[in-house]
């Protein structure tokens, strides 16, 4: 096979694509993640904790305009600046799995309703399908969202103690909605050292899975955030 | 030589255990990649255009626009002109761009011309479909008219389950590479070794041998992932085109109109019984819809309790809502839910504990009597079903009800053929070779599991290779036959390899090969651990080259056996003022013959009923008369449970002695079978009136008591 282009490397990508960039109809689909959550809510009884997009202030309201074409970024993903570029319609959660290969976070749904897609930005758990990359990018000389994805949560070959627990109590089937599950969970811990169950159950309402592993998660949360303090005294 | 049949319970020390799956850490890691998540180099993504109407006929497909858009590499038509759609969602054509987002501007431009054709998706009376119905074979034992005249209670009713998805996290599609000839497919599949072969027969590849099949895990199936199907079969040829590989999963909303659905059953029926509670008799005039052909089949009701006197009559409605495809455990919970719903109406007209009346008329259920009788009491146990159950109708004061349901159900499960190659290498390492697949079920581990209790080596010691189909062939992941086809295989090459090795120790530890067993590590004389030399060791003697044992499932395999009973109950509250039903309680009772790993085993069945729960109360692929199309082909209004919508399950796995000496027997399936109909029995003891459909919406509880008010 001959040497194939890396479609990764922004430098090959920015020039071809900044030339078409120009003559596609630009649409730019951003998702109302708190209107979406609370009909999710009413509808399917799930208890969403919040709702859990998170648009910095900075980006609100700031008169620039950029695109349609591909816009060279910076993203800060598990404390590293990672360059790409990419048009601003694409979604944080799409950025990280077709642009970074940071394929951790799940894309199911797409519509900010099951969880799979969740990271943590600036410490809360967001889902990455309802933000736009270039909403959580560096700005005006400003540093971007501080982004945590699973790839991040623990070094390579060793488990975040969530992730320990979630393999301790089954709290995964196929695995698919597990990444967003162990990012909803870790959040959570961090800020709730003692979970009871009914708060467990309160607090993972964002997430959704379709195996039907929801007894072990419950069991997992509680266990992690055990393990959790045990680690810290 | 070591014996293929299972060990004893206390001779295991891994199988019966409760292991965490194998591939856990990589699952929770977010780092084991899943066809979804395959980035090649130099990668194209593909959309699919769909149809928008429910039944039309292609005129003409004009691609050009849309292979001037940026980044447009290739362009296939699916469904050429000339040809009918005949669901909103039918795939038309596809097209792959540089980028995800090109690709879904150019599958837009791809303008196809309609014209449109008249279009069913009401399931709802057959008489309204005219003539887009077929009238299946009659079901008929003894008299049952003459029964049913004769009995001295009867009862009617009218049941039903509708259409609901699959709605697989993980969508339909794969990543389809060439090279030359050579195709490589990371699919999202229920069946590694036999899509090569469709390939093939496609006319994609020259020959199966030059496809190559990659899943290392998948993000669900639940039977909607047997086939390459037409995106697979696109996504080859565009890859074809482009010369670059192709990445094409289904968007949610096409996951849920195309991609996979369970057939809607409604009957009415007519139910018999002597006062005693004695079943005599039973008619029933069926109707449902697998989509455009009669997919699904005639149900066979009444279900597992065999009233020796039945007519069942079934109508397939032929409608314009997608294809159905096998939904874990196909046509049993509408079978369930019809048969024990019309069972519970007639207890409840006898003022009878529906739990009495199976019991009564427990030897109808045939050779599982047994078996139903004590899953029934033990379920009644941890439920403290005697206690807690009260006649029809909740007499508590106060807007919420409480009730208590019950179910039983059957599964087959055996084995699929499957083929396992078991190496041992001079260094001691082990490893199982299967080109089957993990749908989440447990099947990696459970082949690491009987690999390592055979060599009588720790889980950690055994590699277990499967979801790639250059791997000895092994059947499709359905009916519950994954688990008993390797376990079989497995046991069969393990033991194969083990006897060669044992062959090649025997001299040096004095022995005859029949002698010697695999225990803790080594290899040792029969009872005289002090007569032993160590795995590694006895391993170096193999020299140079290693010694692969060959099994496979065999015709009637004595290791695996199939027919499994479960029983269930349900505890529910019932909100008379909003007609919401929240299950507080469901306890499922199963047997499966050996369990290899209780774990996984367990998981299963919390599994199955969380799933029941969420088709019992919230799932219904609604479809708009008008329009033909499906209205809630998304996540928000596709509901599925979350975590805090049930309150406790309880689980009790029948083994020991009476269970295990079945042989292992597939357990996917079965528990997923009864928690509709347990969870409608409870909110019809709760409130005192039927609901008749699934799912129990506040809608239809409140119009269900506005006909029969709590009394």
């Amino acid at each position: 096979m001959a040497k194939l282009e890396d479609p990764k490397d922004p430098t090959q990508k920015s020039e071809s694509q900044e030339k078409r960039g120009l003559r596609r109809r630009e649409f730019v689909k951003l998702v109302g993640g708190t209107g979406v959550a609370a009909t999710a809510q009413v509808l399917a009884g799930h208890q969403l904790a919040a709702a859990r997009t998170t648009v910095p202030e900075e980006v609100r309201g700031s008169g620039k305009v950029v695109g349609p074409g591909p816009v060279e970024m910076t993203l800060r993903i598990n404390g590293q600046a990672k360059k790409l570029t990419v048009e601003p319609r694409v979604t944080l959660l799409d950025a990280l799995r077709n642009h970074l290969d940071l394929t951790g976070a799940k894309k199911v749904c797409d519509r900010g309703t099951c969880g799979a897609c969740t990271i943590i930005v600036n410490g809360k758990p967001t889902y990455s399908c309802s933000v736009l990359a270039i909403e959580a990018a560096d700005r005006d000389g400003k540093s971007g969202a501080d982004i945590r994805t699973i790839e991040g949560l623990a070094p390579e070959g060793k488990l975040h103690p969530v992730s320990t627990a979630f393999v301790e109590n089954d709290a995964q089937q196929c695995g698919f909605c597990t990444p967003g599950f162990v990012m909803s969970c870790a959040a959570y811990l961090e800020t709730h050292r003692n979970p009871n169950v009914e708060e467990v159950k309160q607090a993972l309402g964002g997430n959704l899975c379709r195996c039907g592993t929801y007894m072990g998660v419950r069991n997992a949360v509680v266990e992690a955030a055990m393990s959790m303090k045990g680690g810290r005294a | 030589m070591a014996d293929y049949h299972w060990p004893p319970a206390d001779k295991c020390s891994l199988i019966g255990r409760r292991i965490s799956r194998i591939d856990g850490p990589w699952k929770s890691s977010g780092r084991i990649q899943y066809s979804y998540d395959v980035n090649r180099p130099n990668m194209l993504h593909g959309k699919m255009v769909f149809s928008p109407y429910a039944h039309a006929k292609v005129v003409s497909i004009d691609t050009s626009a849309a292979e001037k858009m940026p980044g447009v590499k290739a362009v296939d038509i699916i469904t050429e002109p000339g040809k009918e759609v005949f669901w909103a969602g039918h795939e038309v054509a596809a097209v792959a761009a540089e980028t995800e987002e090109q690709a879904r501007d150019a599958a837009r431009r791809i303008q196809v011309r309609y014209e449109k054709l008249p279009h069913l998706v009401s399931d709802v009376d057959p008489r309204k479909a005219g003539e887009h119905t077929k009238q299946l074979a009659e079901q008929t034992d003894g008299n049952p008219d003459q029964a049913l005249q004769q009995a001295e209670v009867t009862s009617e009713g009218e049941y039903g389950v509708p259409v609901i998805t699959h709605c697989c996290l993980e969508s339909h599609g794969q990543v389809a590479e060439w090279d030359g000839d050579n195709l490589t497919i990371y699919a999202s599949t229920q069946n590694v070794s036999g899509m090569p072969a469709e390939m093939a027969r496609a006319k994609i590849a020259d020959s199966a041998d030059k496809v190559r099949v990659l899943t290392p895990v998948m993000g669900g199936g639940f039977g909607s992932k047997f086939g390459a199907d037409t995106w697979g079969l696109a996504c080859a040829r565009l890859a074809k085109k482009a010369g670059r590989p192709v990445k094409m999963m289904l968007e949610r909303d096409q996951e849920l109109m195309a991609a996979g659905a369970r057939p809607s059953m409604y009957a009415r029926v007519k139910v018999g019984a002597k006062k005693d509670g004695t079943l005599t008799g039973w008619t029933s005039e069926s109707w449902g819809t697998g989509g455009p052909d009669a997919q699904g089949g005639a149900p066979n009701i009444p279900y597992v309790v065999r009233i020796p006197d039945r007519r069942a009559q079934h109508t397939a409605v032929l409608t314009n809502i997608g294809p159905a495809r096998a939904w874990r455990a196909p046509n049993h919970p509408q079978m369930c839910l019809i048969t024990m719903s019309a069972l519970d109406d007639l207890a409840a007209k006898l003022a009878m504990d529906p739990v009495e009346m199976l019991q009564k008329n427990i030897q109808m259920t045939g050779q599982l009597a047994k078996t139903y009788s004590a899953e029934l009491e033990k379920a009644a146990e941890l439920m403290d079903w005697k206690k807690k159950w009260h006649p029809r109708g909740d007499k508590t004061p106060g807007p919420i009800k409480r009730g208590w349901g019950v179910s039983i159900h059957t599964w087959g499960g055996g084995g699929h053929p499957s083929n396992c190659n078991c190496t041992i290498q001079p260094d001691g390492s082990v490893s199982a070779s299967l080109g089957s697949q993990d749908l989440g079920t447990g099947t990696r581990t459970v082949i690491g599991i009987i690999t390592a209790e055979t060599m009588g080596l720790p889980l950690e010691a055994v590699k277990v290779n499967i979801g790639d189909s250059k791997y000895p062939a092994d059947g499709a992941s359905g009916g519950s036959t994954t688990v008993g086809g390797v376990s079989a295989s497995t046991r069969r090459a393990a033991t194969a390899a083990l006897n060669q090795l044992l062959d090649k120790v025997a001299p040096s530890l004095n022995a005859k090969p029949d002698e010697l067993e695999a225990v803790d590590g080594q290899i040792c004389v029969k009872g005289n651990p002090g007569r032993a030399i160590s795995w590694k060791q006895a391993c170096a003697k193999l020299g140079t080259a290693s010694i692969t044992g060959v099994g496979q499932r065999e015709r009637g395999d004595d290791l695996i056996s199939s027919g499994v009973g479960g029983a269930q109950m349900a505890e529910v509250s019932v909100d008379t003022e909003t007609g919401l039903v929240q299950v507080d309680k469901l306890v499922a009772v199963q047997d499966c013959g050996l369990i290899i790993d209780l774990k996984t085993a367990e998981s299963q069945v919390y599994g199955a009923c969380i799933m029941g729960i969420t088709y019992s109360l919230f799932e219904h692929k609604i479809m708009d008369e008008q329009t033909g199309r499906c209205l809630n082909a998304d996540l928000e209004f596709y509901k599925l449970a979350g975590i805090g919508d049930f309150g406790d399950i309880v689980v009790h796995m029948m083994t020991g002695p009476g269970y295990d000496e079945r042989g292992v027997i597939g357990l996917g399936e079965p528990p997923v079978i009864s928690p509709g109909a347990a969870i409608s029995n409870a909110v019809a003891n709760a409130i005192g009136v039927r609901v008749p459909t699934l799912p129990l919406t506040p809608d239809k509880v409140l119009g269900a008591l506005g006909k029969g008010a709590v009394a």
